[in-house]
């Protein structure tokens, strides 16, 4: 009887004992990022999965790792994997999409000790009593109003071309502030604007960029994975493209003029000192111009080509 | 407005391209009694093969044969899941769409990697007939597989309908053992019939990464697969039908896009429905017809003694 007391008392010291040890020795930070296309889409996903390698190759393997989730488009699926990784004890939890919203608030707060973020957005919930949720926000209509001014000054026919994929968040933004950008140098531009109702379907995106060209366009511009098609056309027709969310100059580097580029990480780097200084949720992190959150990439190779076409083919008066 | 309705007319043409392979190519698989639901599968194996194929080689003829290569294989397996093995065409149809769904995204990640571009198919100007004023530029200057689709129409209607194996599928899938009782070799039948449907889903996948997007995307169909055995319906199993269907949804689809660019006050999520709307509309009307699929689908063929 006394041995086996003796025993479970060993066993429960050297439990105790272990996991003092172990909580000592530096834990890496773990993230799940679940997103709805993939690691390799050129634009919505990518960027997400290009901040985390900049925020691993900036913390070290050994401190900073992630997993995660590709192809999530059906919310329940999502749901069901942002679960099972919360219960997997990770530090954060990115649910790369604003549609995932609600399954966030059912299964945050069974998971308190796991801090969760979405985005676009600008809603983390504590009006319901959720403390650990964060948002992460780009204004995209910055960008937007860059690629707009770039835009207009390029354009012979003043004749503008925009694929959508819904008009809602941040292709909404960006595209409004891309058409007061224009507006800003050619008051009466027109600027053409098509939602696709997808952010999959690259066969109607490049269907829209065929007419938008047909339309009298020469400068094309649109949001989400399904612009590779687009850019596509813009390639084979000689029209110009203004990307948005990653560097998409690679997919066209004669007619992808500027992208505005969303560096996710600046809104990663702050979100993972508050959770490690136990702070779980509760902020919304703005992405902006001046914060470098939103970036302009700019390829000076398509312009110079553009610029000079022009002037051979007498489009520009220098002298 | 000429310009419009031109511009319509070259959209509806370039949207039903991949539509009317893979769909003569399943309407020739239900025809003799295989009902296939796995042609977007199919469709994306093609797309990827023929992508990858070019961007190794910048061979377009060879990356449309290695499609049409994949497209057989995958029709052969399905063949054998359905007419040797007797499978549940339904579910089976499910299991290839997801397994060619799942092997092109992986393929792509491996070999190729990242999302590119490609030179496909250029439009090829037919002599004498592209010069005609307003019909030529619509119908004569397109890619050579958009016209392989439209020719497609034609020939596989004369097949079916003039010739000794057109009237051997059509047994074949109404009445099974009456056409084994006279000779006709059923399994064989139903083995051509879904490799030449493997085989055109593969050029439908390749009309989409080799001439008409020269891109690849994991997923890059979208689901069209499914609207094309959408289509075999709304056909009633007869290429002029499934070619009419065929057009009608990408008329329709291209009309919305114009209204979005020409700024017509109308919520997009509204016009987005519209060819949905219509083909709805179209079928419900269709319904008196009284077409009947033919008897023998998604039945296996048991031979008596």
């Amino acid at each position: 009887m006394k041995l086996k007391k003796f025993v479970v008392f060993i066993t429960v010291m050297s439990i105790f004992v272990l996991s003092i040890g172990f909580g000592v020795s530096a834990e890496p930070f773990r993230v799940a990022f679940i997103m709805p296309s993939s690691i390799n889409d050129f634009a919505w996903s990518q960027s997400m999965y290009d901040a985390l390698m900049t925020i691993q190759e900036e913390m070290g393997k050994e401190e900073f790792q992630f997993v995660y989730s590709e192809s999530m488009f059906i919310v329940a699926d999502a749901a069901a994997a942002i679960r099972d990784y919360a219960s997997e004890g990770y530090d954060l939890v990115i649910a790369h999409g604003s549609q995932y919203g609600s399954s966030l608030v059912e299964i945050a707060p069974d998971f308190p000790n796991t801090s969760f973020a979405w985005g676009s957005t600008a809603n983390v919930f504590s009006d319901q009593g959720i403390t650990n949720i964060f948002a992460y926000e780009p204004l995209a209509e910055q960008g937007g109003f860059v690629n707009g001014v770039l835009a207009a000054k390029l354009s012979q026919s003043d004749v503008f071309g925009v694929i959508g994929p819904i008009e809602t968040g941040d292709a909404k933004h960006y595209t409004e502030g891309f058409k007061a950008g224009i507006e800003s140098i050619t008051p009466d531009a027109k600027v053409n604007i098509t939602w696709i109702g997808s952010y999959s379907d690259v066969a109607l995106a490049s269907e829209a960029a065929q007419t938008h060209i047909d339309a009298g366009a020469d400068v094309l511009t649109g949001t989400s994975q399904m612009v590779v098609g687009a850019i596509g056309v813009a390639k084979q027709r000689g029209a110009l493209w203004f990307g948005y969310d990653v560097d998409q100059t690679a997919l066209a580097p004669k007619h992808v003029v500027s992208s505005v580029d969303v560096v996710w990480a600046v809104a990663l780097r702050p979100m993972i000192e508050m959770i490690k200084n136990g702070e779980m949720g509760g902020k919304i992190f703005t992405l902006n111009l001046e914060n470098g959150g939103i970036k302009i990439v700019v390829n000076g190779e398509a312009i110079v080509d553009k610029t000079i076409e022009d002037i051979i083919k007498g489009k520009i008066m220098v002298r | 407005m000429e310009a419009i309705i031109m511009g319509i007319i070259k959209s509806a043409i370039r949207l039903a391209t991949p539509y009317l392979y893979a769909s003569i190519g399943e309407t020739l698989g239900q025809l003799s009694g295989v009902l296939n639901l796995g042609v977007d599968g199919v469709m994306l194996m093609g797309a990827f093969s023929a992508f990858y194929t070019v961007v190794k080689t910048g061979n377009l003829v060879l990356g449309l044969l290695v499609a049409m290569a994949v497209g057989a294989i995958f029709g052969l397996l399905i063949a054998f899941i359905n007419v040797t093995l007797k499978a549940e065409q339904g579910i089976s149809g499910i299991g290839i769409y997801i397994f060619g769904l799942g092997l092109s995204s992986l393929l792509f990640r491996v070999l190729i990697g990242t999302v590119q571009t490609v030179n496909g198919f250029a439009p090829l100007p037919i002599p004498w007939l592209s010069k005609i004023p307003l019909f030529g530029e619509i119908f004569f200057q397109q890619n050579i597989l958009v016209y392989g689709a439209f020719f497609l129409i034609p020939l596989s209607w004369f097949v079916i309908n003039k010739t000794p194996l057109g009237l051997s599928i059509r047994a074949v899938g109404q009445h099974p053992e009456a056409a084994d009782s006279l000779g006709v070799n059923v399994v064989r039948i139903r083995y051509l019939t879904v490799i030449i449907g493997g085989i055109l889903s593969g050029i439908a996948g390749a009309s989409l990464s080799i001439a008409l997007l020269n891109v690849f995307q994991q997923n890059l169909t979208n689901g069209m697969g499914f609207i094309a055995v959408a289509l075999v319906y709304f056909g009633a199993w007869r290429p002029l039908s499934v070619l009419t269907g065929a057009l009608l949804f990408s008329s329709v689809n291209a009309i919305q896009i114009w209204i979005q660019v020409k700024g017509v006050n109308i919520p997009s999520d509204f016009t987005l429905m519209f060819p949905y709307i219509i083909t709805i509309v179209v079928l419900a009307a269709m319904a008196k017809r009284h077409v009947r699929p033919p008897k023998a689908l998604n039945k296996p063929f048991e031979r008596g003694e």
